[in-house]
């Protein structure tokens, strides 16, 4: 995992839950990740698949990720190259999907301080995101789920706690 | 100083004398459970490359999402399960028909007072309506529950929910979680495990607890828990191996401890509470019905792993018999499990259902997560029984989904409109 991400910013609202980031009709239809990410965000910004660039960064507000368990709402967001997700809060199942797949999670209150199209800087040995205009800290994460972000995700850590070896 | 039931739990499955909230503990699951998507966890299983499941018997899956098979990716996901299941030595496997994964694990005695049980859906908290603590997960979490048989978890915060009073006729479980989730909203409850408690509660069905557990995903909830009663036991004996003295035992043993500590305690007196309904497009944009009375529909469902259930399908029944639903609706009724629906024949429930225009489907998900059977067109409403109105949750990200219990969903397809159940 990078100590520093710098990225452009797509910014969102509250409670946006797993439908939106990708809707239902395909989590048992689709199997490719990239596939996945042709809808990503489907229902909720159409113009985000468009316009999207590797290493862009999402902001939102409360309880990002909420509803379903599905797994491709994180999946469909790292196949298209977001770099990070820095929310005020996170839904749990959502927390640890990303985390299980080394997408980069941050809780802070960024979204009160940056708007869509402008830069925002994570530093992960630091604690901080910097926006145009503030500065966030944000605590370090259990050594357990660092660990697993290490490794670069849960399945290479599984094969390492297991002591078996990549298929790559 | 008293534990709380997540706090009891969880240190007795990591082994130790006490934990507290925001510690990480290594824990092996009782049950993992998953539905139709086994077939890409078993994907993800084989990318770990290890041959055998750790533990087949902890293994429960249940197809239910969208069965059968709607075409022929669907068939191929199936049969891929099947091979799975078969090669891993899995038993219990249920196949379509069976059910929806959260009524059939608990039937086929999977769930007890104690057991941790984890899933690959997001509401897996259901099973706490047994006294579980019960947790959903995503896919690779699930692969990697199968490989090692053991999985992190941080030991949660607890809200305790107190019901005082007694519910007024056609007021039901659903209304009191759409209510508290109203209050609370959607992240009321974000990873903290949520105790019902109450003399509403002790009153309470095995399925209105159900329905209680069910819901508190809707707030964020990690787990839900109704503490184990004899309405529960009455329910488990006969379907879990254990027998009534251990089920008796473990439920008064993992009890929350009077001096527990909670992050926060919230009384209700659901004694004058009234039909709930949510409003399209979030679960927490709730009213009383009254607010809502006299909105068009054009599709109203019963069923889903919140309200499937035989009791379910009787408020309905009372409501809709001898009667026909109304011009221009369509009524969609999916029984929870094949026992459900094989009780609701006895009964004679499904007769009065289909009797007075209702669609019967097979027991499973059906159009709840918009895969298939019921999907909405643009600007069409469905009034649902279901546990989310995200937008474009029942196909079109035009079409519009109201929340209710089984009593105002029946009495609004027989009105057209959305109806008040207690007017009817």
């Amino acid at each position: 995992m990078k100590n520093t991400i710098t990225g452009r910013v797509w910014k969102y609202g509250d409670d946006i839950n797993t439908d939106v980031i990708f809707p239902g009709k395909y989590t048992y239809s689709l199997t490719d990740p990239a596939e996945m990410a042709k809808h990503a965000l489907e229902d909720l910004d159409p113009a985000f698949v468009t316009n999207v660039r590797p290493g862009d960064i999402i902001v939102a507000g409360k309880n990002w990720g909420c509803g379903s368990s599905r797994e491709q709402a994180v999946v469909c967001l790292k196949e298209i190259g977001v770099g990070a997700i820095v929310a005020r809060s996170f839904a749990r199942i959502y927390f640890r999907n990303a985390i299980n797949y080394a997408l980069p999670i941050v809780t802070c209150d960024a979204v009160d301080s940056v708007e869509s199209g402008e830069e925002i800087t994570l530093d992960f040995t630091a604690g901080t995101v910097t926006t145009p205009r503030a500065t966030y800290t944000f605590p370090p994460f259990p050594p357990e789920v660092m660990a697993i972000l290490e490794a670069g995700g849960l399945i290479p850590y599984t094969q390492q706690a297991l002591g078996v070896k990549s298929k790559e | 100083m008293g534990n709380t039931f997540a706090e009891k739990v969880l240190a007795r499955k990591a082994g130790l004398e006490s934990v507290v909230p925001g510690q990480i503990v290594t824990v092996r699951p009782d049950k993992l459970l998953t539905h139709d998507n086994t077939s890409a966890i078993a994907a993800k299983f084989r990318e770990i490359g290890v041959a055998k499941v750790a533990n087949p018997k902890m293994h429960v899956i249940v197809f239910d999402h969208v069965t059968p098979a709607a075409n022929e990716t669907y068939a191929i996901s199936h049969k891929a399960t099947r091979a799975f299941v078969a090669e891993q030595g899995i038993e219990a496997f249920y196949d379509i028909g069976e059910g929806i994964c959260h009524q059939v694990l608990p039937e086929k005695g999977h769930a007890w007072p104690s057991a941790v049980i984890v899933g690959s859906d997001s509401h897996t908290p259901t099973h706490g309506a047994f006294g579980a603590f019960a947790a959903g997960i995503g896919r690779t979490e699930a692969a990697a529950v199968t490989a090692t048989g053991s999985i992190w978890l941080r030991v949660p915060e607890t809200l305790r929910i107190v019901l005082h009073g007694a519910l007024p006729p056609r007021v039901s479980a659903k209304d009191v979680i759409l209510r508290i989730i109203g209050d609370l909203r959607a992240d009321g409850a974000d990873y903290c495990s949520v105790e019902f408690a109450g003399e509403a509660i002790r009153a309470m069905s095995v399925a209105g607890r159900m329905v209680l557990c069910n819901m508190a995903a809707e707030m964020g909830a990690k787990n839900a828990v109704v503490e184990a009663d004899e309405t529960t036991l009455d329910w488990l004996v006969g379907r879990t191996s254990w027998d009534a003295e251990t089920l008796r035992r473990w439920a008064a043993e993992f009890r929350a401890d009077p001096d527990a500590t909670y992050a926060r305690v919230i009384e209700y007196n659901v004694s004058d509470l009234a039909p709930q309904v949510a409003k399209p497009h979030t679960v927490d944009n709730v009213v009383p019905v009254t607010e809502v009375v006299g909105t068009k529909i054009d599709q109203a469902l019963i069923g889903t792993c919140t309200n499937g259930r035989l009791e379910d399908l009787e408020a309905a029944a009372d409501i809709l018999r001898g009667k026909h639903i109304a011009p221009g609706v369509r009524l969609l009724v999916l029984p929870a499990s094949r026992e459900t629906l094989l009780a609701a024949i006895e009964r004679g429930v499904i007769a009065d259902l289909v009797a007075a225009g209702a669609t019967l489907l097979n027991p499973g998900c059906g159009p709840c997560l918009g895969a298939h059977e019921g999907c909405m067109a643009p600007g069409e409403v469905t009034i649902s029984t279901a546990n989310r109105n995200f937008k474009g949750r029942m196909g079109s990200k035009e079409a519009f989904t109201y929340l209710a219990s089984p009593a105002t969903v029946a009495a609004s397809a027989l009105a057209g409109v959305i109806a008040d159940p207690r007017e009817v």
